[in-house]
């Protein structure tokens, strides 16, 4: 009598999602199995170079602690150049960051522009700032400063750019109703509205300047960098790990007293 | 009974200001120190061979050396494949991590905190730190650019991922359990689904930034496009350098559109 109903029950997924998943599974599979091999990454790599490691590891401990006194002023070089850039960088990406936010700038083709370059200027990477810095400039602290407030404010601009976008216009209108002028707009509406926004994004491209000025160091622009490679240069391993572990606890320091500032400016 | 109209006053806290005015006068410490110590050969810079340089220089990169288009793209697409397989290892290694870390997922708050900690103290290694310890462990070639990319990322995916996993709708799962499902039903069922497609997104977004993270590994030997700044910078070939910027400014923005894409389309 009662028989088992013949049809099966379809999947919750329509037929067509099935199909684009799996296609996109295999894309980016096929890629991955494209790129493993052109890299010479595939898994088993790992493993046939775990011995390596382990080598690695005798030759890189135990750290060189009499190395410190080395490093000490190169480090202070790095956050110095760090500090001056993200200030430098913070005053100049105000105005262009009020350029590129379409709340502020209503003329569409200075908006335009204004993204276009800063999209351009982001492509960048760091390192060819600092090549071609060092180039004009010569070895020394100031190419790497001029490199790293050129790669914030890209990154400055975009971010505050958008926050001023998404503020509350009403204030404003509010303010200029009961006969403020432009500077009183300015400091009573649109300033306590994303000035926390804009302290905690300077301390982020802070974090960031630390980090990036290691890399500038490489090509001769100041810093840290310059030091690490010539330990790297010379083979030199137990000084070149005083230097990573010394660099892992300034970040570690760094992002603490930032997150710290943080709390106490916002 | 006259009533004067009194505004009320400003609710006052003492802790606040202090606390403000302590950053502020340490900020104002540390600029002092800064700008007093800071060294720079000012005259050095502002100098005839500054502007000899500028002139050699500039010119130099309006007219970028086109013969190398092929060998510049040939280690642009490595840069490429580098950023993939980093990123994608990073996009699976992040995930188990990333729930250890999850509070409503894992109720233990001490395996909360090693997860946390793992992804912090990976985050606070930049990648060419990175780079230069797999180079010297596997040697130079784009294998130490891929495990440096995939190790960076996690740091940051993990954070993400862990955020997206805290803030899932529990109720799904309660649901699910309340109707017997197994832990794995659980996962596949309650909190992939929820999750997926931040992730996915989150995944794509980071490739972005390994594309640009990978294109300076080469400086120390990890493959890839930098191995080409760093030939074109020791030879002084500021045509090449030119070339090579034209071509990671074209081949990132063509990326970024593509994932800008994606990613509109998956949230």
């Amino acid at each position: 009598m009662n028989k088992p109903s013949p049809s099966v029950p379809k999947g919750i997924y329509p037929t067509k999602t099935k199909i684009i998943v799996s296609l996109s599974f295999i894309l980016v599979i096929g890629f991955y199995l494209i790129s493993s091999i052109l890299t010479e990454s595939f898994i088993f790599h790992f493993f046939a170079k775990i011995p390596n490691i382990f080598t690695l590891i005798g030759d890189f401990f135990p750290p060189d602690w009499s190395y410190i006194n080395q490093v000490w002023p190169k480090l202070m070089e790095t956050i110095q150049m760090a500090i001056v850039a993200t200030t430098v960088a913070v005053i100049i990406s105000i105005p262009f960051s009020l350029l590129t936010a379409n709340t502020v700038t209503t003329n569409t083709y200075v908006y335009q522009l204004m993204r276009f370059i800063l999209n351009i200027l982001r492509t960048i990477p760091d390192i060819i700032l600092a090549v071609v810095f060092v180039g004009l400039f010569g070895i020394g602290a100031f190419s790497g400063i001029v490199a790293l407030i050129i790669f914030s404010v890209g990154i400055l601009v975009k971010l505050m750019s958008e926050i001023i976008e998404t503020i509350d216009m009403n204030p404003t209108e509010a303010i200029r109703a009961t006969g403020g002028n432009g500077i009183q707009t300015i400091s009573f509406a649109i300033v306590p509205q994303v000035l926390p926004q804009f302290i905690s994004f300077s301390l982020y491209v802070f974090e960031i300047n630390i980090r990036a000025s290691l890399v500038l160091g490489l090509v001769g622009a100041g810093g840290i960098g310059q030091l690490l490679n010539k330990e790297i240069n010379f083979l030199n391993y137990p000084a070149v790990s005083t230097i990573i572990i010394i660099v892992f606890i300034v970040v570690v320091i760094i992002d603490y007293i930032s997150s710290k500032l943080r709390e106490g400016l916002i | 009974m006259d009533h004067k109209p009194t505004l009320p006053l400003k609710p006052k806290s003492t802790l606040q200001t202090w606390k403000r005015i302590c950053t502020i006068m340490i900020l104002l410490l540390i600029y002092l120190w800064t700008f007093s110590d800071i060294q720079i050969k000012w005259e050095k810079i502002f100098s005839e061979q500054t502007i000899a340089n500028f002139n050699r220089i500039i010119p130099k990169f309006f007219q970028p050396a086109v013969e190398e288009t092929s060998t510049i793209l040939e280690k642009m697409l490595e840069t490429i494949f580098i950023a993939y397989t980093g990123s994608l290892a990073a996009a699976i290694i992040a995930v188990p991590i990333a729930f250890l870390c999850a509070t409503n997922i894992v109720r233990n708050k001490f395996l909360n905190q090693i997860g946390m900690w793992i992804l912090g103290a990976v985050r606070a290694f930049p990648e060419i730190v990175l780079a230069i310890i797999f180079v010297a462990a596997v040697g130079p070639n784009p294998f130490a650019g891929v495990l440096a990319i995939a190790i960076g990322s996690t740091g940051m995916l993990g954070k993400l991922y862990a955020e997206v996993i805290e803030s899932i709708d529990m109720h799904v799962i309660e649901a699910l359990e309340a109707s017997g499902a197994n832990k794995l039903q659980l996962l596949f069922y309650g909190i992939i689904p929820q999750v997926l497609p931040e992730f996915l997104s989150y995944a794509i977004y980071r490739f972005e930034i390994d594309v640009r993270a990978s294109s300076v590994l080469g400086v120390v030997g990890a493959g890839g496009i930098g191995t080409l700044i760093t030939f074109a910078y020791m030879n002084r070939n500021w045509e090449e350098v030119g070339m090579i910027l034209l071509v990671i400014i074209i081949s990132v923005t063509i990326i970024d559109q593509i994932s800008s894409i994606i990613r509109k389309r998956l949230v």
